[in-house]
């Protein structure tokens, strides 16, 4: 079996993983910051340990400030929900996920206006466009970092720039990058990074995170959730005190555990290590399914610009059709369609039929990549169904 | 020995204070927050009273937010 599905979860997952998981549940079952007893300390700081970790794979100066959500999905839900208020704007791009474009449409109707800046049909955007379409209003600039429809990398600094310039606020989508690609939220100018534990960070799905730069205002940011925090107990009322005003409720703290393992793991190997890897085989990749006839490929075609994401059409093919057989043939796992994506899809002219994504990862190797693109050919040789 | 226990808004606060001190060289606890201290239901940071300045003087340092700093039994 050969698994190309990395930018839709990552699997194998390290060992570590899934023993930080079992360990979690044996020996420290319990609930952290709620009782004070050993069990329940011991599960406080294992994700106190994990909150620490993503702080220093991002370089976020206050682990406090590292709120933990089930997906990136709830941590751009959290972010935008919780920033944005009628009358405020918001800029984005034309190549964003559903994630980010199904919760500012759903703010759209409550009074937030929005401009979708258009991509280049490769999924590249020009930060002079976003810069372009800033107002005095536009309280954020809210974008992902890589298209996980054709890996495209978004010019994070630049939009930050402009962002920064008006006052705004930049928040990342880092669904794809995250692990994969490297990120420094001072550096870069990310105000909030939206993160997800399930892909390249290696951890368990029900895992993901936000964290919140200096730049925003913890009392002007309201929680998607109330409830038990374990601290202020004598108040009604959600505390004001990160990461407990974001976290109400009890934390997954068996998927935490296993995403620290998995963050830890990253650390250990080095992003720009796994980075290398991935362009390695985004090359093997690109240039084998572009000598194949009848394959047409999206995104900008240079590994260095890219992830290690890969979207094609053949000509007179579902796609369907060929995941299908990519699958029952050839034990190749792809994803097929739009990608929970639509705007993506329309940028780069694939709406509504989609494409075929062949996402590698860390535990990919090149002879998966060339088994993979030999599938295609051979494919493609075949008369259609 | 007299010891005194630091109160903190969250348990996340805790935790991490627990790893500066112990870092410090300090010896420290993390208990049950004292009922007379506090209503909250969270974890408090117990030490040996002789190390107050260097507790107040180590996590100030480290920027870590309290609630206060109180002589224990």
């Amino acid at each position: 079996m050969i698994y190309l599905d990395h930018a839709a979860t990552s699997w194998p997952k390290p060992p570590g993983v899934i023993r930080a998981m079992a360990d979690y549940l044996e020996s420290a079952g319990g609930n952290p910051g709620r009782s004070g007893h050993s069990l329940s300390i011991e599960a406080g700081r294992i994700i106190y340990a994990a909150r620490e970790a993503v702080a220093e794979l991002f370089h976020a100066p206050d682990p406090l400030r590292v709120i933990f959500t089930l997906n990136a999905t709830h941590a751009i839900n959290l972010a935008l929900c919780g920033l944005l208020r009628p009358g405020d704007h918001v800029v984005t791009s034309g190549i964003e996920h559903n994630s980010v474009m199904r919760p500012l449409r759903a703010l759209e109707n409550r009074g937030v206006r929005i401009t979708v800046v258009a991509c280049n049909t490769d999924g590249s955007l020009d930060p002079a466009r976003v810069a372009a379409a800033i107002t005095p209003r536009t309280r954020m600039v809210a974008i992902t970092h890589a298209s996980n429809v054709t890996g495209t990398i978004l010019p994070v600094r630049e939009v930050a720039e402009a962002a920064h310039n008006a006052g705004a606020l930049l928040l990342l989508d880092a669904a794809q990058t995250a692990g994969v690609l490297p990120i420094d939220v001072q550096a870069m100018g990310i105000d909030l990074l939206a993160f997800t534990g399930h892909k390249g960070l290696q951890g368990p799905p029900g895992t993901g995170g936000l964290v919140i730069g200096e730049r925003v205002s913890i009392g002007q940011m309201e929680p998607l959730v109330r409830g038990g925090t374990g601290s202020r107990s004598e108040h009604e009322f959600q505390p004001e005190d990160v990461p407990d005003k974001f976290e109400g409720g009890t934390a997954n703290g068996c998927g935490i555990a296993g995403l620290g393992a998995g963050v830890r793991w990253i650390l250990s190997r080095g992003v720009n290590a796994i980075r290398s890897h991935e362009i390695e085989l985004t090359r093997v990749l690109l240039e084998g399914l572009r000598a194949i006839p009848g394959i047409t490929m999206y995104g900008v075609g240079n590994p260095s610009a890219c992830t290690a994401v890969v979207s094609f059409t053949m000509r007179g093919r579902r796609v369907s059709e060929i995941g299908l057989q990519l699958d029952e043939e050839y034990g190749i796992m792809c994803r097929v369609g739009l990608h929970c994506a639509p705007a993506a899809h329309r940028t780069i002219g694939t709406f509504p039929e989609g494409t075929v994504r062949l996402a590698a990862g860390i535990s990919t190797d090149s002879g998966e990549i060339r088994a993979a693109v030999d599938a295609v050919a051979e494919i493609a040789r075949k008369p259609a169904s | 020995m007299p010891t005194g226990v630091v109160i903190f808004h969250t348990s996340s606060a805790a935790i991490r204070s627990e790893k500066i001190l112990l870092k410090g060289g300090l010896t420290v606890k993390l208990i049950p927050t004292p009922r007379e201290f506090s209503s909250d239901c969270g974890i408090a940071l117990r030490f040996e009273w002789d190390e107050e300045a260097n507790v107040r003087q180590l996590l100030e340092a480290a920027g870590v937010e309290l609630a206060s700093i109180r002589r224990f039994r």
